[in-house]
């Protein structure tokens, strides 16, 4: 049992913090969210340069063959410095889809060209009428020609926007709430027969709801065999949730590190307000979720690099679901103590708070998480 | 960063399984499980046991008697001692004045005190708190003072626990009351049967009497019977808690709690089903099991940071405010489980000797009692309030 760090990931620590801090500052990101894309072509180009867009893929496909421990490593540094690239969807959620799961010719086209800073994608998976079920899918694949015709609409596609390639999921056959029978396709971004309608999200990121009728795709669009999607979306979505846990804690980390520093220096009734006990009290509660927060993140890693399938889904449940909870008392905690400066746009506080706000709307909040935890509770 | 253990450490792990096998008596288990008061008896029997294997004081340095355990190791020991339903050694020696006399005693007082420590010869009770002085500790009025070559103690102290096992003492008292409060105090300690020491049971809300007061009427004891230097008692009673913080969060006990929870909740019946399987009581244990699950790799991420100076990690305090609260959630919800007869206050019943009947399942007479027993955990050993202000110091710089 070891819960510390090897060499070669503080090393990818500082390579990720020393990037975050030359080129992240709340002014540099309101104009990174302003750029077209939503996001700093600039640094996307670093972060390949750096190696960090192929960290978790094979190296004959330009990666380094890093673990969720790796990418933890990289998602606690994005968060503390609030990072908007689009690395969760593009390298963790699509990149690790087809990584698991794509054939040797769709990874060597795909992945290489995502290390390289050269293509992004965004999963269009969830519809309106599923919220957070995953096996609730209605658009329709069906087969055609050797290939496959899709029609359908998916909400939320987070970095559809801008992406290059879509992983767009549809019913191949069975019922709406089936997981049998979920397929996953590869489709550019500039298919006439698609429909993006990009909008901005909370907490500066960018998002699309898209549709598609009659959109046709060859045989090699298909991800994994057809029908048995499901999995593989499952195993992505767990990655995913253990990087937002990660990121939560780097964001936690600076949230209570701008508090503390507010806290000292904001006189009221002839004293710094962080001289008055019951402001104390809940600083230390904010540190104390932010540490069990952190342990979590860690248990979410180390069951990603180890575990099997339905016991790994279940843990990453419990951490999304403990993540939640810790998220909202850390922010929520955060904007009291700032009081009325924490309502204002100026300081960087309210845009950490957003954020961590919007990680629990993502992929499964508290309350769905939760439940599926408790599904599998046993003595 | 991996959970897995090692060959050595899984080898380390049957090693203690197979003693626990052998050594722990089942009938103290199954006490245990049901949550019942172990007897000074069988505390002191499993207490010998470790000792004759040479596994009473892991924590003491090789030459004391220790094991020289790694982390890993001592954790692995208390996890499976915990999971097995051995019941806890009693800290008084093996944690709090052992370690203390092993840094500052006298080599006398070591002689004379660590073997039978070791041996469980010797029970040790805590004079710490006082009527006047709980939280604000530095407070204490309890005197010593010198009468040629004796020390004279006048004053009281409470929430003594078990004092009325112990035969020794070690004792905070007030040795220069012009002194800044934390500057003039000294640490004794001392026999409890000299004239003077008149020990009585406080009854606690749980119906129990494990704590007491103590009253200290011109008590004389000899000069060497003071540790260490004359007012330096504050920073070997700091030194004193320091020491006590590993184990603190309790995380291996909680997780054989967590289990009984589970199976009660399994055996009881509410509306037809067994209790589990109500989503509204799932969710309460499912949300307690998760924060035991963040405070294990906590207490691990604490206990495996080596601090080169020696320091204590300021995360403890952490430790023992999580530790608390799991431990007095998982408390509660087995109260909770038992539904109405939570109510039925039953002290004797299933008691070999009495032969009194239990109402409702053979495990319900000591959870409610034990729910209200345990809102001791984030009172004692310093506060969950002061565990903040002391976090507040030390990680906030406030």
């Amino acid at each position: 049992m070891d819960l510390s760090l090897s060499d070669d990931q503080k090393l990818l620590k500082e390579t990720v913090e020393r990037l975050m801090q030359d080129n992240y500052d709340i002014d540099k990101r309101r104009t990174y969210i302003a750029e077209s894309n939503g996001y700093s072509s600039e640094n996307w180009q670093q972060m390949a340069e750096l190696g960090l867009l192929g960290l978790p893929f094979d190296e004959e496909y330009g990666g380094f063959g890093g673990s969720a421990v790796d990418v933890m490593v990289v998602m606690e540094a994005l968060g503390n410095g609030l990072a908007v690239e689009p690395f969760l969807s593009t390298v963790v959620l699509c990149g690790g889809l087809i990584h698991d799961a794509g054939t040797a010719a769709q990874k060597a086209t795909h992945l290489v060209e995502i290390a390289a800073g050269k293509r992004t994608f965004a999963l269009a998976h969830s519809e309106p009428q599923a919220r957070y079920n995953l096996a609730n899918v209605v658009s329709q694949a069906t087969a055609e020609g050797g290939g496959y015709r899709l029609s359908g609409a998916k909400c939320v596609a987070l970095n559809g926007d801008s992406a290059d390639w879509f992983i767009i999921s549809a019913r191949s056959s069975g019922n709406a709430r089936d997981k049998e029978g979920i397929s996953l396709f590869l489709v550019a971004a500039s298919s006439p027969a698609l429909e993006v309608t990009g909008y901005q999200t909370n907490d500066g990121s960018r998002a699309a709801d898209i549709s598609f009728s009659d959109l046709l795709v060859g045989a090699d669009a298909l991800i994994g065999s057809l029908d048995q999607g499901y999995g593989v979306l499952e195993q992505a979505i767990d990655k995913t949730i253990g990087a937002l846990a990660a990121e939560s804690v780097g964001i936690m980390d600076t949230i209570n590190a701008l508090t503390l520093d507010y806290t000292k220096n904001r006189n009221q009734f002839g004293k710094a307000i962080g001289a008055f006990q019951v402001v104390q009290h809940r600083l230390t509660d904010m540190l104390m979720e932010t540490e069990q927060a952190r342990s979590m993140a860690q248990i979410a890693a180390m069951a990603l690099d180890v575990n099997d399938q339905a016991e790994r889904n279940r843990e990453l449940a419990g951490v999304k679901a403990r993540l939640g909870k810790a998220g909202r008392f850390v922010g929520q905690e955060a904007i009291q103590l700032h009081g009325g400066m924490g309502m204002t746009d100026e300081m960087t506080i309210g845009h950490y708070f957003k954020r961590l706000t919007m990680i629990d709307r993502s992929y499964g909040d508290a309350d769905h998480c939760m439940r599926r935890y408790t599904e599998g509770l046993s003595s | 960063m991996d959970l897995t253990l090692n060959a050595e450490e899984l080898a380390f792990r049957d090693e203690v399984r197979t003693f626990l096998e052998a050594k722990l008596d089942p009938v103290v288990a199954d006490k245990v499980a049901r949550s019942e008061s172990i007897s000074k008896d069988e505390i002191l029997a499993w207490q010998v046991a470790l000792f004759e294997q040479g596994w009473i004081v892991p924590n003491w340095p090789v030459e004391h008697g220790g094991t020289g355990w790694s982390v890993m190791q001592r954790y692995i020991f208390d996890e499976e001692c915990a999971a097995a339903g051995a019941p806890q050694t009693i800290s008084f020696g093996f944690s709090m004045i052992g370690p203390v006399l092993i840094a500052f005693g006298s080599d006398a007082q070591k002689d004379r005190y660590l073997p039978k420590i070791r041996s469980s010869e010797d029970w040790w009770c805590q004079g710490f708190s006082e009527p006047g002085s709980g939280s604000d500790l530095a407070s204490l009025r309890t005197k010593a003072e010198l009468d040629g070559d004796e020390w004279v103690i006048n004053g009281q102290k409470t929430w003594t626990t078990l004092a009325q096992h112990a035969n020794m003492m070690f004792c905070l008292c007030r040795t220069d009351p012009d002194a800044k409060p934390q500057m003039g105090i000294s640490m004794f300690v001392f026999p409890m049967d000299l004239p003077g020491i008149t020990v009585r049971p406080i009854k606690t809300i749980d119906g129990g009497s494990e704590i007491n007061d103590v009253f200290l009427d011109n008590v004389r004891i000899p000069a060497d019977s003071l540790v260490g230097e004359i007012n330096k008692g504050w920073s070997y009673a700091k030194y004193l808690l320091s020491n006590e913080r590993f184990g603190i969060a309790r995380v291996p006990q909680s997780k054989y709690q967590l289990r009984q929870l589970k199976n009660i909740a399994g055996i009881q019946i509410s509306d037809d089903a067994p209790l589990l399987q109500d989503q509204d009581f799932r969710t309460k244990v499912a949300d307690v099991e998760l924060e035991l699950k963040a405070l294990e790799i906590t207490n691990l991420r604490v206990m495996l940071d080596a601090r080169l100076d020696g320091t204590p990690n300021p995360l403890s305090s952490m430790l023992k405010i999580k530790g608390s609260e799991v431990q007095q959630r998982i408390s509660e919800l087995m109260m909770e489980a038992l539904g109405p007869y939570g109510l039925a206050f039953q002290p004797n019943a299933g008691d070999s000797q009495s032969n009194t009947p239990v109402v409702g399942p053979e495990f319900a007479p000591m959870l409610t009692p034990k729910y209200f027993n345990n809102r001791k955990i984030s009172i004692y050993g310093g506060t969950n309030e002061i565990q903040r202000n002391i976090m507040t110091k030390a990680i906030l710089g406030l």
